[in-house]
């Protein structure tokens, strides 16, 4: 199984191309493309979006060359053999001994995001078009989403540590400017800040993480593999390299860990995410579903051995990243069931969906959790894009569920089928994409040993099952109601018109509407701008798990051939050594109870290896068959209980929250989101600024004045034995003497405060000259 | 060359320049007079520097060069602001300070 | 060696003469030009230092923007191009005698500890690449924070002097 390195002369050379060793041009285009738009944008026909589009395009296009010479350079490998990364790294600047570096380290997880961002870029792009047009802030949108997806990218392809922040850093800054996009309402923009400063607060641990893997591994690796301690390709090999202490390098990945929580929305951070939903609905399709998001799980995916070592994650049971993880399914789902706002249900489902990221990747699930990433973003992007379909058309720019929408089904028969088949991807339904990734998540997570984090997952799923159910049926089920039933009548004509659902019909259908005041109030379909990227979505919704089909054996599965690296120890031949010579490192050697170490070798072996052995589970239909049963139990449950709670209107379930208390409680606990917010700016921003102030008031009231009451009583004491032991006289005089003396010294200070420059200075720098002079007579 | 002969003439500079701080009365010669004591202080750091061998004197004296425009540009913008305000500039009159 | 002494002495008078008419003249348009001369002959010197980009830097920044600042600034304040009477203050009095016993310090520290210790003969010219070297190199973070302060300054003088 494992390569020894005496077999490494049968290695093949790997292949490269031009778009493999220019990857770093992906995030660079958008970059340039933002400075264009912020400087001419408003000038240029389309008010700048066609840059942003247009460098998105060109993104999408580099990153898909990539794509394929990737893959060609993982044909081009033999089975056994670790294909490096293509690495280009410049010197950005020096300061102080410090070398930071800029450059990029493709390697398939990294390929494979790169494509995920930009392809979703680009749609989001072309559907904003449509959904902001004649917005007061049209140019600068463009901008400022053309800068946040130059930042992703960036992230995406770094190669060292600091890169990563920078492009993270820009996320954040982007994510601010878009959900505050429309700053004048109030929420808006305390939404923004909101997310703003939740995602600060897990950045702290980001640097703190940097900051120690530098301080740790840079020793390591400047002298065997001549990297910066901020390269991602030291951090890894360091990390399983067996020369960390456990301690330090558990610190570093819970601090790392920390700030995937803030930005990955796990719990307890997650409150700012469904806040964040005030954004335009494109942005929250592309920050919040697919894109900025992804960021903390990318985070943990890409150092990956830090975590793997850091928190012991082949030995089982639990650790940090499932528990947050696991919780974070399940609360995040709970409270999709109580929202009535359309966007806010898919925010909390997404947050429960990065929770089965986190669960992977701390299950030891690496691949399931990276294809997830890819299988997400498709049909997150179609769910959100869809529900902003629903609120531009239909409701009003309503995302009410409860209040505005309902039947609209007949009205908007391509919003409504896209979001179908999103829905059943999202649920994990065969054969849909959701399928092949969730179900391998959990099918895995049981595998490696966390068996109740298994239950967690299924019951996460069950859950999922329902509450897009319970979306999906108040939104496209029922009668219609408030905005979308203001013109029921012209759908069913519409749906005449769209049965045929040939692009010659949608085209006359929306021209006809164009020209048509009264009836483009009334619910109708939305334009092709907004339909072609619904459509395409759906479709990689539908197919992007075959990629990675495990059921159907092993020649399915791609992605595992790509994306995953193998854990293969490489020789290196260092630099500074004679030529030939090859490092000698001597790898971990199993700890007791498991019978392989890190890098899967069970003896100690030479050399240097960049990924951990992972496990992977069989594929077994029973399981995969009692999964479906738990997601069908869940669609047939909701859906029943949705029929009679919200159509027929059933008295046994019509406030049932009223009268059974327990289910009361719950559900005001749901509504109210756990109390986390209130927890946040009630409890724990009162416990920090109130005691700190009583603090100061009990200092004020307690030390100062005791000190002074004290002063007057000993004082007092004093003077009442001098009074009775001193001739009466003379305290008289003293007493009056010492306020003479106070005042005629305040007098005389009195006029140093003049108020006129000059003297100031004047004194100033005679108390210099004095000092001065002081000095060199001491000193000489 | 003595080292002493530059620091000498940094120190007479230097003294001249408190002179014109302490005697002048209008803000824009207290601004002229600052200027002639970074002045003296930037030969004091590029004779060190001569002394030494080293060029980090020249990087501060290029640092301070740049500081004194910026404090020219705002103590100026803050001479027009009180003349502005006050229809003169010198400092007596400006003693709403006082204690 | 002799040559540069020369040209240091001729040049130390100059500037010593014209800081003094600087801080004592009673026009204030004659102190900036007097302060002109000082200036420059401070770039001399530190050619004399072998320190040509902070002298070029120096000619630029100072009699190039500096004084064309404070020539701008007299005339925004409408100060009498002739003489005025009133631009020393009551505290003149006390200025001599700081200023005398500040040189006095002065004088007798460093002649007690450089005593008459002399520069390198054959210093060479420190080039421009050498301090760029520096700057960008180990000094790039007070670098940035002093771009830092040029933006602060420049938005902040605009914020000073414009009308609203």
């Amino acid at each position: 199984m494992n390569l020894l390195a005496s077999e490494s002369e049968v290695l093949a050379p790997l292949a490269s191309g031009w778009f493999l060793e220019h990857a770093w041009l992906i995030p660079v285009i958008p970059a340039i493309a933002f400075a264009l738009i912020i400087l001419i944008g408003k000038r240029l026909p389309m008010k700048g979006s066609e840059l942003g589009v247009l460098s998105m395009l060109s993104s999408l296009v580099f990153a898909l060359g990539a794509g394929y010479q990737w893959i060609q350079r993982t044909n081009s490998a033999t089975e056994e053999q670790f294909v490096a990364p293509v690495i280009k790294s410049w010197s950005w600047w020096r300061s102080g001994g410090f070398d930071f570096g800029i450059g990029q380290h493709i390697d398939g997880l990294s390929i494979l995001v790169l494509i995920v961002v930009a392809f979703i870029s680009t749609l989001v792009q072309i559907y904003s078009l449509e959904y902001l047009r004649g917005d007061r802030r049209y140019t600068h949108f463009f901008a400022a989403l053309t800068l946040f997806s130059g930042g992703m990218l960036a992230m995406v392809l770094a190669d060292n540590m600091i890169l990563f922040l920078l492009g993270w850093e820009i996320m954040g800054l982007c994510s601010f400017m878009l959900i505050g996009h429309w700053w004048e309402e109030d929420a808006n923009s305390r939404a923004a800040l909101k997310a703003f400063f939740t995602v600060r607060i897990g950045d702290v641990g980001l640097l703190v993480g940097i900051s120690m893997l530098y301080f740790a591994a840079n020793d390591w690796t400047q002298e065997n593999l001549e990297l910066s301690g901020f390269s991602i390709r030291g951090i890894s090999a360091w990390a399983l390299s067996g020369e960390p202490n456990s301690t330090v390098i558990m610190i570093a990945a819970v601090a790392l860990f920390i700030a995937c929580i803030g930005k990955s929305g796990q719990f307890p951070l997650h409150t700012w995410l469904p806040d964040a939903m005030a954004g335009p609905t494109p942005v929250s399709s592309l920050l919040h579903s697919s894109t900025m998001v992804v960021a903390g799980v990318y985070l943990v995916a890409r150092l990956y051995p830090v975590f793997y070592v850091g928190l012991d994650i082949p030995g089982g049971g639990g650790n940090l990243i499932v528990i947050i993880g696991g919780i974070t399914i399940v609360i995040s789902a709970a409270l999709a069931f109580v929202q009535n706002d359309i966007k806010r249900v898919l925010a909390y489902s997404t947050v429960s969906q990065l929770g089965y990221m986190m669960l992977g990747l701390g299950a030891g699930a690496w691949l399931p959790a990276v294809f997830h990433i890819f299988t997400h973003a498709f049909f997150k992007a179609c769910l959100f894009l869809g529900a902003g379909s629903i609120s531009h058309s239909a409701s009003h720019h309503s995302f009410d569920m409860k209040r505005d929408m309902g039947g609209l089904r007949k009205v908007m028969p391509l919003t409504f089928t896209t979001w179908i088949i999103s829905t059943l991807a999202l649920c994990g339904v065969f054969p849909f994409s959701g399928f092949f990734s969730k179900d391998e998540i959990i099918d895995n997570v049981g595998y490696n040993g966390y068996n109740l984090f298994m239950i967690i997952g299924l019951v996460g799923a069950f859950m999922t099952a329902a509450y897009m159910t319970r979306a999906t049926y108040l939104t496209f089920f029922g009668e219609p109601r408030g905005a979308s039933a203001g013109h029921a009548d012209h759908g069913d004509t519409h749906d005449t018109h769209d049965s045929h659902n040939s692009h010659a019909s949608h085209d006359a259908h929306s021209s006809h509407n164009a020209h048509d005041v009264e009836q483009s109030h009334g619910p109708h379909e939305s334009g092709l701008l907004i339909t072609v990227p619904l459509m395409i979505l759906s479709v990689l919704a539908f197919s992007s798990g075959f990629l990675n089909a495990t059921p159907f054996g092993e020649s399915w599965e791609r992605m595992k051939l790509w994306v995953e690296p193998r854990s293969v120890e490489v020789v290196e031949e260092t630099h500074s050594g004679g030529p030939g010579e090859s490092l000698i490192i001597t790898l971990p050697i199993a700890k007791e109870g498991q019978s392989k170490s890190v890098c899967g070798s069970a003896q100690p072996e030479t050399g240097i290896c960049y990924a951990p052995q992972l496990n992977h589970a069989p594929f077994k239909w029973l399981k995969a068959m009692m999964s479906m049963a738990i997601v069908f139990l869940g669609i047939a449950i909701s859906w029943i209980l949705s029929t009679l709670l919200f159509t027929k209107s059933d008295p046994r379930l019509v406030g049932l929250t009223q009268r059974v208390k327990i289910l009361g409680l719950g559900h005001k606990l749901l509504v109210n989101k756990y109390y986390l917010d209130v927890l946040y700016e009630k409890v724990i921003v009162r416990s920090i600024a109130y005691p700190v102030a009583r603090a100061a008031y009990w200092f004020n009231q307690n030390i100062l004045d005791g000190l002074l009451h004290g002063l007057a009583n000993s004082t007092r004491r004093i003077s009442g034995w001098v009074y009775k032991n001193v001739d009466q006289l003379v305290v008289d005089g003293t007493v009056n003497n010492s306020a003479t003396l106070t005042k005629s010294l305040g007098t005389a200070a009195q006029p140093t405060q003049s108020g006129k420059l000059s003297q100031y200075a004047a004194l100033l720098f005679s108390a210099a000259a004095v000092a001065a002079l002081v000095l060199v007579i001491i000193n000489t | 060359m003595f080292v002493n002969q530059f620091l000498l003439l940094g120190a007479i500079l230097f003294c001249i320049g408190v002179y014109g701080v302490v005697a002048r009365k209008n803000a824009v010669l207290m601004l002229m007079s600052i200027e002639i004591i970074l002045n003296s202080v930037n030969i004091n750091l590029l004779t060190f520097a001569l002394r030494n061998g080293s060029t980090d004197g020249h990087v501060f004296a290029l640092y301070i060069i740049a500081v004194a425009a910026a404090e020219v540009g705002v103590g100026l913008g803050l001479v027009l602001l009180v003349y502005r305000n006050k229809k003169t500039i010198s400092i007596d009159d400006l003693s709403e300070m006082r204690g | 060696m002799i040559a540069q002494n020369i040209g240091f002495l001729i040049i130390a008078i100059v500037m010593i003469g014209a800081a003094l008419r600087v801080v004592t003249t009673n026009n204030v348009v004659h102190a900036a030009l007097w302060l002109v001369v000082v200036l420059a002959g401070a770039a001399a010197q530190y050619i004399l230092l072998a320190a040509e980009f902070v002298a070029v830097t120096q000619v630029l920044v100072y009699i190039g923007a500096v004084m064309v600042l404070f020539l701008f600034g007299t005339m925004l304040t409408r100060a009498r191009i002739g003489a005025e009477s009133d631009l020393n203050n009551s505290y003149k009095k006390l200025g001599i005698p700081v200023g005398l016993i500040m040189l006095a310090a002065m004088g007798l520290a460093l002649t007690d500890s450089f005593g008459d210790e002399k520069l390198p003969e054959s210093a060479k010219v420190v080039s421009t690449q050498e301090v760029s070297d520096q700057i960008f190199g180990p000094y790039l973070l007070p670098f940035w924070a002093l771009s830092f302060v040029l933006l602060a300054a420049v938005v902040g003088a605009i914020v000073l002097a414009r009308k609203d």
